[in-house]
């Protein structure tokens, strides 16, 4: 036990200087993308990123599938259109409300769905999400079909214009390194290396000692709450909340972008969300639904390459010799 | 006039009975599903796409072949079917040593294309599919009114549920199936072709499926949605079960259904989510399910 962890810290620590190359032309890609894309495009990569990051942190380190994510995606959505509307307040505050709600929301829900495991735990996710898409459709707030329609921006800390999509943009990227910080901070803690117990052998894991149920719930609470963050910001990018942020499909396509981008990788959702977005954004123009391309990656991404993008390139001879390694069991 | 609980017993009995058509849909639905999960482990996503399968395949058969109901009943859960099995043999076969999830995600995957590629093709709203001639009109029961075609889907599917369930309880090709669901490396070492159990197994739930798709046709319009959103609620009926047992998943099935129903006669802006609410208390109280084994 003592000598893996000691050979898991040596592996972390031998790859930095690659590790580090990579990261740092990341983000200056990232901070100079607006120069040459479409904000909003990237915006909306930047938030889907952000909620696939936040999903995996469940599924790829707990192991948890949850299929019932929109409800915190679409849910923040709301709270923070709603807040910065209805009650004015600014957009700071406005995402705060939508990431507590979310927390809330993923209190409620996952204390039902630890009750059973697996398969099951899946299945009862899907359902109190399609409970909560109910409630959206009826409740007087959301205001139905037609949703919360053009939310302001505001001003951030009351004196950056956010209705300029530049200062918008880095805000959402502001928003997403924070957001990814935090993960990482999560994995890489004690509390993250149970987590991965759990998600290893979670038999074992009670027989340590430890309250699994309490550390399930916890990771779906901080997982629902990341994932409010993502929505809350792309309420405002899009200044709108429908009901389709609640519904199923929502939840399968964060499902596809973490298993796209590789399950268990800090930022292969990063890629899953960009791929899947620009193909959306793609076909959009075109009379070809989407729903039968992202119908077929999935059957594909299950039955060719379940590592994902990024898990595949950390897996090759590359990747390998780069230091990166997926430990993630397949 | 007779009143129950204050309200009329005309309008009670009338849902009581709508909520008997839709249990007669989740029964078969969550059968199918729980026999495929008993012995493949994988949870069938693309059950409610099977089903949606059933409906299409009534009404192109009927608008572009004129073969009406009848052979129809047979013809659909046979294509259907087969349609599954060859699924089943090429592609879901290769992930059962898997964790279960991917299975879940891949028959996800499917039921995304398969919907997809109908809403494509024939457009999201519904196509109507008359009422065979021979159950058309309706009886008067004193009481209450009864469609006659009402009538016969519950009929139909609760002697499907039981024959379905007289098969796997008490014929030899039902003692290899529960066999080889409890311990399958055994069974295959005595000879029995477990993997081509594991296809007739996948086949036979599609096939359910597609039956429960043809029943659904001159009820419910027929349209490429009609899965999903079914499956949805069928999942929340497997989970207050357990699928742990064939006959749990029929019983729950009919009693959601009729708890549905007369949800929508006391307090109707809680009916659709009234089978969620169920759910979210048997997790409460019996975590493993009403029928179920596991923890």
């Amino acid at each position: 036990m003592t000598l893996t962890l000691e050979l898991e810290k040596q592996k972390e620590r031998s790859p930095v200087i690659a590790q580090t190359i990579f990261l740092g032309a990341g983000l200056a890609l990232l901070l100079l993308a607006p120069l040459f894309f479409y904000p909003v495009f990237l915006m909306k990569i930047l938030c889907f990123a952000l909620f696939a990051c936040a999903f995996n942190l469940l599924l790829g380190y707990t192991g948890l599938l949850s299929f019932g994510h929109a409800a915190f995606f679409g849910g923040a959505a709301y709270f923070t259109a709603h807040a910065v509307k209805e009650w004015g307040v600014p957009p700071e505050l406005g995402i705060l409300v939508g990431v507590i709600g979310a927390a809330l929301l993923g209190a409620v829900i996952g204390f039902f769905a630890i009750r059973r495991q697996g398969i099951y735990f899946a299945m009862i996710t899907l359902a109190l999400a399609q409970m909560f898409y109910f409630f959206c459709l009826q409740a007087e707030f959301t205001h139905g079909e037609d949703g919360i329609q053009s939310v302001p921006r505001g001003h951030l800390f009351g004196f950056i214009d956010l209705s300029q999509s530049t200062n918008m943009y880095y805000f959402v990227l502001a928003v997403f390194v924070i957001g990814i910080g935090i993960i990482w901070r999560i994995i890489n803690s004690p509390f993250g290396m149970i987590l991965k117990s759990i998600r290893e052998n979670e038999t074992r894991a009670i027989s340590l000692g430890y309250s699994v149920r309490n550390y399930k719930l916890a990771a779906f609470v901080m997982s629902a709450a990341l994932t409010g963050l993502a929505g809350g910001v792309k309420a405002l990018v899009f200044q709108f909340a429908t009901l389709t942020d609640v519904g199923w499909q929502m939840s399968g396509e964060v499902i596809l972008m973490t298993l796209l981008g590789g399950i268990g990788t800090l930022i292969g959702p990063l890629f899953g969300a960009g791929l899947v977005v620009t193909l959306q954004n793609y076909l959009a123009t075109s009379e070809f639904p989407v729903t039968i391309i992202t119908g077929l990656v999935f059957m594909a991404c299950v039955l060719l390459f379940r590592r994902g993008i990024v898990g595949e390139f950390y897996n090759s001879r590359l990747g390998r010799r780069l230091g990166f390694e997926h430990r993630h069991k397949h | 006039m007779t009143t129950i609980f204050g309200i009329p017993l005309q309008a009670f009995l009338g849902q009581l009975l709508i909520g008997l058509i839709n249990g007669s849909f989740y029964a078969l639905l969550s059968l199918g599903l729980a026999i495929i999960f008993g012995l493949l482990r994988v949870i069938n996503f693309a059950h409610g796409a099977q089903y949606m399968l059933g409906a299409f395949a009534a009404w192109l058969l009927l608008s572009h072949f004129g073969i009406g109901y009848w052979p129809t009943l047979i013809l659909a859960p046979l294509l259907v079917g087969l349609l599954g099995a060859a699924i089943e043999r090429t592609m879901l076969r290769r992930l059962y040593t898997l964790d279960p999830l991917y299975g879940l995600l891949f028959t996800f995957g499917l039921a995304l294309t398969v919907e997809g590629t109908f809403r494509y093709l024939y457009g999201a709203s519904g196509q109507p599919y008359a009422t065979p001639a021979l159950l058309a009109g309706g009886t008067n029961l004193g009481f209450m009114f009864l469609p006659i075609y009402r009538g016969w889907v519950i009929g139909l599917s609760l002697a499907v549920c039981l024959g379905t369930w007289l098969v796997i309880e008490k014929t030899k090709l039902g003692s290899y199936l529960r066999a080889a669901t409890e311990n399958p490396v055994l069974v295959q070492s005595f000879g029995i072709n477990v993997p081509f159990l594991l296809t007739l197994t996948y086949g036979l739930g599609a096939a359910l499926a597609a039956l429960a798709g043809v029943l659904a046709a001159p009820i419910y319009q027929v349209s490429p949605l009609m899965g999903s959103n079914i499956i949805i609620i069928v999942f929340a009926v497997v989970v207050v079960g357990g699928m742990g047992s064939i006959m749990g998943a029929i019983i729950t099935g009919y009693m959601l259904g009729v708890a549905e129903g007369l949800t929508k006669v006391f307090y109707p802006e809680a009916s659709n989510i009234v089978i969620f609410v169920i759910m979210a208390i048997v997790l409460l109280i019996r975590p493993a399910g009403l029928f179920g084994r596991d923890a």
